[in-house]
């Protein structure tokens, strides 16, 4: 099964390199981008065809490491 | 004082730190790989070296906080074994669940590389012992994550119990932003767990305690841990 997990950076911690990134295309002339925040994406294959059990381990995988949940939140997405 | 000094992927100061241990405590130190599932026997102190474990993939320090060998460390901390975790150390200590709280990137998102004034908040633990309190000492830093952050009721509680042990100061002592470097909260330099056996600190005193560095600042800390395991035995 093929998945997402989105990590970022939960709200209220600053986020210097998102910021880096805003200033950086306002130089660039991208207007109208009020701010940014710079997230993670992982896209993990997990064997078997068990939608919860994968959503599960992978729940599992992003509370003991892919995020560091002091400062970060996550999101899993099975997507088959 | 029998020292070991772990040893992961990408670390790159453990040499520096036994060559303190060894001028300091007369002894060399163990040098333990990180996959390892046991630490020497009669270990005193485990010391968590700077570097790029794992080459600060993912986040600083949090593939080497699941390495085999820390389930032992996070054991010996529990029985009372003191554990000095330095720079990358500290990130692996904070990853690793020893110490509270987080460090992030650098403020002002630049790596520094420069010595630093550290005010020694107190002096009756195991590493500071060697120091009085409101000293100021003069050590290296040379990191791009040592922004110290954690939620405000870690903090307070941080505060309040006492368990800032270094922060960023000016040469006098006085806590001001222009001497935080990295805009650590509170210009939190260095903490102590809630027993005082685990130190974190993102400086590297291993790198001033002997005349050849140009100072010698950094050689208390580890001085006093000598003495402390002197009266100890």
């Amino acid at each position: 099964m093929k998945a997402r997990v989105f990590v970022t950076l939960k709200s209220g911690i600053l986020d210097p390199q998102g910021k880096a990134i805003e200033g950086a295309l306002r130089s660039l002339g991208v207007s109208g981008v009020a701010s940014v925040r710079q997230g993670k994406v992982f896209d993990i294959e997990i064997e078997g065809a068990d939608r919860a059990g994968a959503e599960a381990a992978l729940k599992n995988a992003a509370e003991k490491l892919l995020a560091n949940t002091v400062i970060e939140n996550f999101r899993v997405e099975v997507t088959g | 004082m029998r020292s070991a000094v772990l040893v992961f992927p990408g670390i790159n100061r453990e040499r520096d730190m036994a060559r303190a241990l060894r001028l300091v405590s007369g002894r060399e130190p163990a040098m333990v790989w990180h996959a390892e599932t046991v630490l020497p026997t009669g270990t005193d102190l485990v010391v968590i070296p700077g570097g790029f474990s794992y080459g600060d993939y993912l986040r600083c320090g949090a593939i080497a906080a699941r390495a085999p060998i820390m389930d032992a460390v996070r054991g010996f901390a529990q029985k009372g074994g003191l554990v000095l975790a330095i720079c990358n150390g500290f990130q692996i200590a904070c990853e690793a669940g020893l110490l509270p709280g987080v460090l992030m990137r650098n403020a002002q998102l630049r790596f520094i590389c420069r010595d630093v004034y550290l005010r020694v908040e107190r002096s009756d633990t195991a590493f500071t012992r060697g120091y009085n309190a409101g000293q100021v000492i003069r050590v290296p830093v040379a990191h791009g994550e040592g922004n110290y952050i954690a939620d405000g009721e870690t903090i307070a509680r941080l505060e309040g119990e006492g368990r800032v042990v270094f922060r960023y100061s000016a040469p006098d002592g006085m806590i001001d932003p222009y001497w935080n470097h990295n805009g650590a909260i509170n210009a939190i330099a260095g903490i102590v767990n809630e027993r005082g056996n685990v130190l974190g600190m993102m400086p590297h005193p291993e790198n001033h305690v002997e005349a050849s560095m140009g100072r010698t600042d950094g050689r208390g800390l580890f001085a006093g841990l000598v003495d402390h395991f002197k009266e100890a035995a």
